[in-house]
């Protein structure tokens, strides 16, 4: 049995004391206990950014790589070692701006990892320009008029494209953060949770300002009914869901099935070098 | 001493590929040393474009410019190419009559006979073996594997088809032509550069390849997925380079040999990735295939234009390794050596090859698998005790594992970090990371091979060369020392880091390139500290061939 303090890393926290960052922390040390992981069987794998600091603040596989290349990096874990665990952590700005595509492109996939995404609506370790989810005409250190771009809808752009567990989670509610993290780390296939995470630095909005707007999606929301989905994955503003916002609960494939099915099923590490014999008979083809 | 040129000319879709390839296919079936390489256009229909193959009973795997034959399945390609044809040369057309010329009305015959002028290409070669004066037998075999897939009537429909082009070709060349090429009983492999790497890469033990599709790199990933269950690959198109080594990147971590393909503007993008190989120390194979730039340049044509690029690759320092293998036989066993190398140190390595190589049909005798020697470079788990990744010790390797295979923790980190992996900000351990990093480079150069001298010892001139231009140079050389010429050359194959190396003094030096400003007399000068005068260069897209070079060298 694992317990909490398996996963303490005495490596400094380079967070500004009081982040909302610590509460997302605190959560993924309670789920992974629930989940009783080990340490040696987790992989977290980051970007650039406040958020991608995290992997070094639990003790775990990590690999902590370019500024919005975590999601290619974790596909390939995955495919590799399909038994680790594998969590990306990463920011808005990691994760829907310099790595939009791989976003995207990772939805239709479908591997067997998990994303969480640390909202803040802006760039912290920039210190305050604006990210893709920032609210329009809200005013940064860059963008002193206010911004002029409409803000990109992750959630929505990921149901559009057949991702099969969306949540929204709030930094402030560890309880229920860390419970929406085990539902999504032991989902099989791609499952991603959006945590709003007010930066007390450079946010444009008050940490009041998301309580006053959140609410908890009630026991009677089906999120298994799409349609429905698409009106709360898309609800911003004067309301904001949090939970888990679709599931689909459907037998779905997962990336790398087929290679598994028809060629090989277990770590490709274990297949080791070829007997030059198959080379050699494959070479035969070319006389 | 047999040497024959064949030009199959014709637009983008008539299918001039099938029929150089079926060609070249029965010719190194017979025995003979076969060298066959493509120029066209980047386009999916029309223009002009052409199939070269040459034929010999000795070794040349190099581009010829005159040609013996020409057949062209248009007119205007007809035109196009008809400068190149030597003046006794002979031509095979659909419509024109005349001396030294040929008539095989190809798509007529497959009309009137077939029903079905599809089979035009077939009968056109078919006309070709019989001015060549291939065995017809070595022919139906090649023609039987090439349809075989589209069942016995369409194989015995095209072997009729090629049956009624012989005939025909083979009366009008009474008096005209008397070649034959008797079949010798000698068995060469037949293989493209990007095959070859595919191949080499497999017997390597690599397990991933992830890829954006990009001329002319794309043959790798697609070898490896058509073949993925009997080499155990997993293959995956990425949605850009970015990405592509990125997940390269990301499966070395987990634990296998990976690797990623690309050509100029694909690698550009990679370069990134090329730097997080070196700052993780995880290592990781990419191939690029050179075409002429900048920017999307020449898609479909060749250059060597990216030598100082992929020497300087990836911001930062590190050490990293580029070889450029000059034809498929080294691709096969350069690549292999890149795996091994690449893993040993921990660094990223770059193969550079162009789209000379990448597409050309090259004749190998053998392939040495004896010689490939793979080694688990990982350490043991159970005797490590308290694991760090990035451990200091006199050598700058420090001790792999990779994560789930053990108890032990393996973390790395794109930032400066310390023994662990964790990120740091302490500048005198920075210091000794950076020396860490850099100590591999210098164990590294021992490992080198010296470049190849060919003729070295009283030559005056001597030709310095690298990558895929090695056949010609060579060839070069052959020729003008048979005009009692007392020229040499050194051709290179392991361009970083470059091995301990002296250049003889007295001689003239040349570097011959696939470039515009001499870019391996550059690097020369920075490593050798040898002053490189004379560059014979090619731009144009076209691949060297002898005759050019020693048109520049005798001429400038």
């Amino acid at each position: 049995m694992v317990n909490l303090e398996d996963y303490s890393s005495n490596i400094e926290n380079q967070w500004c004391p009081g982040c909302s960052n610590f509460g997302i922390l605190t959560a993924m040390k309670h789920a992974l206990l629930a989940l009783d992981k080990n340490p040696e069987e987790i992989c977290l794998v980051s970007g650039i950014g406040q958020a991608a600091k995290l992997p070094h603040y639990l003790k775990c596989n990590l690999f902590n790589g370019l500024h919005g290349r975590a999601l290619p990096i974790a596909v390939s874990i995955n495919i590799v070692n399909p038994e680790l665990t594998t969590i990306v952590v990463t920011g808005d700005g990691d994760c829907y701006g310099e790595g939009g595509n791989h976003f995207l492109h990772t939805i239709r996939r479908n591997p067997d990892i998990t994303l969480i995404v640390h909202n803040n609506q802006i760039y912290g370790l920039t210190k305050g320009q604006a990210s893709p989810t920032t609210d329009p005409w809200d005013k940064t250190r860059l963008q002193f008029e206010g911004v002029e771009l409409e803000p990109l809808l992750p959630l929505a752009t990921a149901l559009l494209h057949g991702c099969s567990f969306i949540a929204r989670g709030y930094a402030g509610d560890i309880k229920h953060l860390s419970e929406l993290f085990v539902e999504a780390i032991r989902f099989k296939g791609f499952s991603y949770v959006d945590v709003i995470q007010p930066c007390i630095s450079y946010g444009t909005h008050t940490v009041s300002w998301y309580k006053e707007r959140m609410y908890k999606l009630p026991d009677d929301y089906d999120f298994n009914n799409k349609r429905e989905a698409l009106i709360k994955t898309t609800q911003w503003g004067e309301k904001i869901p949090v939970g888990i916002l679709y599931r689909n609960d459907k037998q779905h494939r997962l990336f790398g099935d087929h290679f598994k099915e028809t060629i090989f099923n277990g770590k490709l590490t274990e297949l080791g070098f070829p007997p030059h014999q198959t080379i050699i008979e494959i070479l035969e083809e070319f006389r | 001493m047999i040497d024959r040129s064949i030009i199959i000319s014709g637009s983008a879709g008539q299918g001039i590929q099938t029929v150089g390839y079926i060609l070249a296919k029965t010719a190194s079936k017979a025995g003979y040393n076969v060298f066959s390489w493509q120029e066209y256009e980047s386009r999916i229909r029309g223009g002009s474009s052409s199939y070269r193959i040459r034929i010999s009973d000795y070794p040349v795997n190099a581009p010829f410019v005159k040609a013996d034959i020409l057949l062209s399945l248009d007119k205007k390609s007809n035109e196009k190419y008809l400068p190149l044809l030597k003046e006794d040369g002979i031509i095979l057309d659909e419509h024109q009559t005349g001396k030294r010329i040929i008539n095989v009305p190809f798509v007529g015959i497959a009309q009137q006979t077939f029903q079905n002028k599809l089979f035009a290409n077939v009968v056109a070669v078919g006309a070709l073996g019989a001015v060549i004066g291939i065995d017809p037998d070595t022919l139906n075999k090649i023609i039987s594997s090439q349809f075989s897939r589209k069942g016995e009537e369409i194989v015995s429909k095209n072997i009729a088809a090629a049956a009624e082009g012989y005939r025909t070709a083979r009366k009008s060349c009474e008096g005209i032509c008397s070649w034959i090429l008797p079949k010798i009983e000698q068995q060469y492999y037949l293989i493209t550069g990007n095959e070859a790497l595919a191949l080499g890469a497999a017997a390597a033990g690599c397990r991933f390849m992830a890829a954006y599709p990009m001329t002319p790199s794309t043959g790798i990933i697609t070898y490896l997925s058509k073949h993925k269950d009997r080499l155990e690959i997993f293959t995956e198109q990425a949605e850009d380079e970015i990405a592509a080594i990125n997940m390269a990147i990301g499966a070395s971590y987990a634990g296998v040999r990976s690797m990623t393909a690309s050509s100029g503007g694909g690698f550009a993008l990679m370069v990134e990735g090329i730097s997080l190989a070196g700052m993780t120390e995880t290592p990781v194979v990419i191939v690029l295939g050179q075409r002429p730039g900048p920017a999307t340049g020449l898609p479909t044509r060749t250059e060597q234009g990216d030598l100082l690029f992929a020497i300087n690759a990836g911001h930062g320092e590190f050490p990293k390794l580029v070889f450029a293998p000059s034809d498929p036989k080294d691709a096969f066993h350069k690549i292999a050596r890149a795996f091994n190398l690449a893993d040993k140190y921990q660094i990223p390595a770059v193969i550079l090859t162009d789209q000379h190589l990448a597409d050309s049909y090259f004749t190998v005798e053998n392939f040495e698998l004896d010689n490939i020697v793979n080694k688990s470079y990982l350490a043991d788990p159970e005797t490590i005790g308290n694991y760090r990744r990035y451990q200091l010790d006199h050598t700058g390797i420090s001790p792999a594992l990779y994560p789930g295979q053990s108890q032990h923790l393996v973390c790395c980190d794109s930032d400066e970090h310390d023994e662990y992996g964790h990120i740091t900000e302490d500048l005198e351990l920075r210091k000794r990371m950076v020396e860490k990093r850099l100590k591999k480079f210098e164990l590294l150069r021992h490992e080198i091979m010296l470049p190849e001298e060919y003729h070295i010892s009283g030559a005056e001139d001597v030709f310095i060369s690298w990558g895929s231009s090695k056949n010609a140079v060579f060839e070069a050389v052959d020729k003008l020392r048979e005009n009692k010429a007392k020229v040499g050359a050194i051709h290179f194959t392991e361009l970083m880091p470059l091995p301990e190396y002296e250049f003889l003094p007295g001689k003239n030096y040349y570097t011959v390139e696939s470039n515009a400003t001499g870019q391996l007399g550059k690097l020369l000068r920075i490593e050798y500290s040898i002053n490189v005068k004379n560059h014979i260069t090619c731009y144009s897209g076209l691949p060297l061939d002898h005759e050019y070079i020693i048109e520049r060298f005798l001429h400038g």
